[in-house]
């Protein structure tokens, strides 16, 4: 058998199965909230175009907006300033076999239940890799940390100083870029970086040091405790922009039963 | 002396609501220029230029010496009951379901004799003061009251239908987050509102307005974005039907005109909220509001619009956000077009710069929120179409009325280089 | 102020007063043609003979007097058309008169004529005037009744009036209708039913009010001559007067323009009011036909009231009043409501009044009032009538 032929019969026999890692587009879902004086993330938005009625007589559509970056999204090089200048760092030229690949899944969420600004540091990840193995290159880190259970004010968790959720440390991130040599990188929160990412040097470390590196990052995932640690296939292609920064796009991984 | 108003029984499911009626609307050109001072809360009549002659009813031409030049001016509300008689049958269903109607003669003390409603208070020879005010068919007319305040004098009936009164009424304010909420949802419910629903955007985002508001007694907090259709909807599907008086107080602002900014990603947001937003609320709320404007001491009464007195005439220093004003605006021109038939009417509030964020950078005067919220509920006691709150927007107005073109040239002023 | 000519070799013949409807199916123009070929009948002249027309409705829309003369195969080379409601009877008289008189035309027929649809009245008011539009409808809608019942309420206070004193008017009048085979109204109404009908605007009540209806008038004018070879009994015209927005500065109409020109109408018709035999007023309510009482000259200005209880305004009273019942007991039908009290005064005189025929009546007053084209009727009018003796 062809490795697809045994795919395919894997899929048909339940021995491989598919997970969604994505939320619904809703207008409701939060989307990352700037300082009011820059310009803000589109929130998703649905408007008939028609319904069965006299805009339209047969058929029911929408018109929808959006930005790059709401819901469960992709982040191209392109998005931040560091990566400005990677060659094709825009979601249009990304080389495709880049949209399905290995993925790991760092477990947080215990950590993450106990302190709201959870880092993620090279130790902890050294942990992770004495009991899962070393992180294979070129493959998607996704940071599990249980956060896309949250829902409403809880998610973003806007307090006045800012907001509070986990995310990598300068380290952590630089180390699994340097040493690991990643294909990209992956929350539950509504960023690659922590809530409180503004104040580290560089502010958002993700963001600056994954695309400076022409890494990828993915973000509002959900179900990510529905895969294991290592062995799964993570499918995220996202929209076909011109010179676009990122997209929103259904995030599916394939794991072995 | 008149009884005091009580609120509504709850409504008999089995009974229809009665349908929205009006009082003959016809007028000559000339009368409207009463309607135009109603819209304001002014007295006014037509007065001779060449000869002083104060006149009425309007007309064309001076009834003292024939000059044409007519001018309306404000005038002492003061005058003595001729004479008066109750209506008891009228071929306009209008009056009709509201019999029996009490009318009366005035002779003013500047000179003319006119007819006008009376108040239950009033009696034959007594002194009275006239007031202009918008009825149900948005027309000026005029109502003698007594010359004195007697005990419950709000709740006579011939005035309340000249009125958006918000007591006994359930207010709709739009935007929670605005930091002009908690005063004008607390004025609203000192002025006898029933029930003050605040719209809440995002709840994912938490505001501070929540926690103030959430604690008052008729105050209820619901979900409501107006720049998503869904929102709006079904916040109209679950409270059309019991919002009497809707107050627009959402607005996006952000400084700069079109160059200072250099895209139009606020500019849409602006236009978002600011002019699309009210757009979905007429087409949401508009039709239940405007089926319910007969329905008894809580009828559907008015429609609020909170505009930036720069809606007239562009300030450039906030270029993009007057110019989505002036759309809303415009907006609110065609929704009293298209009301007019119920006779809900739209009251424009023009504001100066608010107390708030985004005008810290100019001087004072500027208008605080219980400034704003008294104006509010002042005018929709008075069912004025037109508020202007505060000096800078009393001032705007007397430049824009004086000459447009100048006031449009002053505030285009360049600012001096070297 | 020269000395106006008088009306001397003017005849005023053929009466004739259609039958009055509450409500009618047909037209204007319908009721119209009905009057004035009763008239022309009643002359024995054809409608071609006829070279002189005068028109009052208010329900001709879109037509006009000159539309009417197509419609109805006219050629007349003098036209008028006259609106001015309750004053029109008296005008259309007076301008036929003097075109008889110059030789504009030999025989004019004055007629008015209006149809009552269910809905007329209603849209008839809310096409009346400008003023009323702008300034008077608006405040409760109650059209005249309102105008007259603040008027009613003024007059009261000022003069000590009091219901009963209007009732007498229309209690009287009433019984004069019973003997017109022609009015509306058939019933008797005592004092008691008056006051305790059903208020309308107060102080009026029910009975205060006329009944609005289709009908039409008409009479002509053409020289004694012509009436005394066609064998007509006529009348001539002693004075008439005419007056438009007299007394704008009293705040409320407590007297009509008649009395700038009250002297000039007896003297022109060399009599006094005791020489009057019978007063046609213009009744659309009593309060205005108690002041023209007043402003004609029968009694001052305050004294209706007293006038009305010492004196018995019936068909034979010592005040023959309105014979014919009035528009209060015969019906108002429109402009004809204009007519109507020159029409039944006209055949006083020509003691062809039949049942409301008052005994040896050969001098009346008959008097107009229209147009309550804000907060007060502008226009009045008033003529003596006599009775015409043959050339």
């Amino acid at each position: 058998m062809t490795a697809l032929e045994t795919l395919v019969s894997g899929l048909a026999g339940g021995s491989v199965r598919i997970i969604d890692l994505t939320h619904t587009l809703d207008p409701d879902f939060p989307v990352i909230v700037l300082p009011p004086e820059f310009n803000q993330c589109a929130r998703f938005r649905m408007e008939e175009i028609s319904a069965y009625d006299h805009r339209g007589p047969a058929w029911k559509w929408h018109n929808i907006s959006m930005s790059e970056h709401t819901g469960t999204h992709f982040d191209a090089p392109s998005h931040w300033i560091s990566g400005r200048d990677v060659p094709r760092g825009a979601v249009d030229e990304i080389p495709i076999e880049a949209f399905v690949g290995p993925v790991v899944v760092i477990d947080c969420s215990s950590g993450a239940a106990e302190n709201e600004d959870f880092e993620l540091t090279p130790d902890f990840i050294a942990g992770w890799e004495a009991e899962h193995g070393e992180i294979p290159e070129d493959a998607w880190v996704l940071m599990r940390t249980d956060w896309s259970k949250r829902s409403g004010a809880d998610y973003l968790n806007m307090r006045e100083d800012g907001p509070h959720s986990p995310g990598p440390t300068p380290d952590g991130i630089r180390f699994l870029i340097e040493e690991r040599n990643i294909r990209g990188f992956g929350t539950e929160t509504v960023g690659t970086d922590g809530g409180q990412g503004a104040h580290y040097t560089p502010p958002y470390p993700a963001h600056f040091y994954l695309h400076g590196a022409g890494k990828y990052g993915l973000q509002c995932l959900a179900n990510l405790d529905q895969l294991p640690a290592t062995g799964a296939v993570l499918i995220a292609a996202p929209l076909k922009i011109k010179n676009g920064t990122g997209s929103p796009l259904r995030v599916l991984a394939m794991v072995s039963e | 002396m008149t009884p005091p108003l009580r609120p509504p029984s709850k409504k008999d499911p089995q009974k229809r609501t009665k349908p929205p009626l009006r009082p003959p609307e016809a007028r000559s050109r000339a009368a409207l220029g009463l309607t135009a001072a109603a819209a304001e809360g002014r007295f006014a009549l037509q007065v001779c230029e060449e000869c002083a002659t104060v006149q009425y009813p309007p007309r064309d031409a001076c009834k003292a010496c024939l000059s044409t030049d007519l001018v309306w001016r404000d005038q002492s509300s003061s005058g003595t009951l001729l004479a008066e008689t109750t209506v008891r049958t009228s071929t306009k269903l209008y009056f009709r379901e509201r019999m029996p109607w009490r009318m009366g003669s005035v002779r003013l003390d500047v000179g003319p004799v006119i007819l006008c409603h009376l108040h239950g208070d009033c009696r034959r020879d007594d002194k009275v003061t006239i007031l202009n005010r918008l009825d149900a068919a948005g027309q000026g007319v005029l109502l003698a009251v007594p010359a004195e305040r007697t005990d419950n004098m709000d709740d006579d009936p011939q005035l309340r239908a000249l009125s958006a009164d918000p007591k006994h009424r359930r207010i709709l304010i739009t935007d929670l987050r605005n930091p002009n909420t908690p005063a004008l949802a607390g004025a609203l419910l000192d002025a006898g509102a029933a029930t003050v629903f605040l719209g809440e955007s995002e709840s994912w985002r938490p505001h501070a307005n929540r926690s103030t508001l959430a604690e008052l007694e008729n105050v209820e907090i619901l979900p409501l974005d107006v720049t998503d259709t869904a929102s709006v909807e079904k916040l109209a599907g679950e409270i059309g039907g019991k919002t009497d008086i809707l107050i627009n107080n959402a607005r996006f602002m952000r400084p700069g005109g079109a160059l200072d900014r250099g895209d139009t990603a606020f500019a849409r947001e602006e236009m978002d909220v600011n002019y699309l937003g009210p757009m979905r609320l007429a087409q949401a709320f508009g039709p239940g509001m405007c089926s319910r404007t007969g329905d008894g001491v809580n009828s559907a009464a008015a429609w609020v619009n909170i505009l930036s007195v720069h809606a007239l005439s562009n300030a450039p220093e906030y270029g993009c956000f007057t110019a989505s004003n002036a759309a809303a605006y415009s907006l609110s021109q065609s929704l009293r077009g298209e009301f007019r038939t119920s006779g809900l009417r739209v009251m424009n509030v023009f504001t100066g710069p608010t107390d708030d964020d985004w005008y810290q950078e100019l001087p004072p005067p500027k208008v605080a929120p219980n400034a704003l919220a008294r104006a509010v509920v002042a005018g929709l006691k008075q069912g004025l179409e037109d508020v202007w709150c505060g000096d800078v927007a009393n001032e705007i107005r007397e430049r824009w009325r004086r000459d447009p073109k100048v006031l449009e040239r002053e505030l285009t002023q360049g600012v001096e280089g070297a | 102020m020269g000395k106006r000519l008088g009306y001397e070799g003017i005849a005023v013949t053929a009466p004739f007063s259609t039958p009055y409807q509450r409500y009618s199916i047909e037209t204007a123009h319908w009721w119209i043609a009905r009057a004035l070929r009763g008239s022309l009948r009643a002359a024995g002249l054809k409608p071609a003979d006829l070279d002189g027309l005068s028109v009052s409705s208010f329900t001709l829309f879109p037509d006009t007097a000159v539309g009417l003369t197509q419609h109805l195969g006219l050629v007349p080379r003098w036209l008028d058309h006259i609106p001015m409601g309750g004053a029109s009877g008296v005008v259309a008289l007076r301008r036929a008169a003097r075109a008889v008189q110059a030789g504009d035309a030999d025989f004019v027929a004055c007629v008015a004529g209006d149809t009552n649809h269910i809905d007329s009245f209603r849209n008839m008011l809310s096409s009346f005037s400008r003023f009323a539009q702008d300034a008077s409808y608006p405040y409760g809608y109650g059209g005249p009744n309102a105008n007259f019942a603040l008027m009613t309420d003024r007059y009261m206070q000022e003069f000590g009036a009091t219901r009963e004193d209007f009732g007498r008017i229309c209690v009287a009048q009433r019984e004069n209708a019973l003997k017109n085979p022609n009015a509306v109204m058939k019933k008797q109404l005592t004092l008691e039913q008056y006051l305790s009908a059903r208020p309308i605007a107060d102080p009026i009540a029910l009975f205060d009010c006329v009944m609005p209806c289709a009908g039409s008038e008409c009479f002509l004018v053409m020289s004694v001559e012509e009436a005394t070879r066609r064998n007509l009994p006529f009348a001539t015209i002693g004075s008439t007067i005419e007056r438009h927005n007299a007394h704008a500065e009293d705040p409320i109409q407590l007297r009509g323009g008649w009395t700038l020109d009250i002297d000039e109408l007896y003297e022109m018709a060399d009599c006094t009011p005791d020489d009057i035999d019978l007063l046609q007023t213009y009744d659309d309510y009593p309060v205005i036909s108690m002041m023209q009482m007043e402003d004609l000259g029968f009694c001052d200005k305050g004294s209706g009231p007293e006038f009305v209880r010492t004196r018995n305004l019936t068909v034979t009273g010592d005040f023959p009043h309105n014979t014919s019942g009035g528009q209060l007991s015969a019906g108002q039908a429109g402009a004809a409501g204009g007519f109507i009290g020159l029409v039944e005064a006209l055949r006083q005189v020509q003691g062809v009044a039949g049942g409301t025929q008052v005994k040896d009546a050969s001098k009346a007053l008959v008097s107009g009032f229209g147009m309550i084209n804000y907060d007060r009727g502008v226009c009045t009018s008033a003529a003596i009538l006599k009775s015409g003796v043959s050339a």
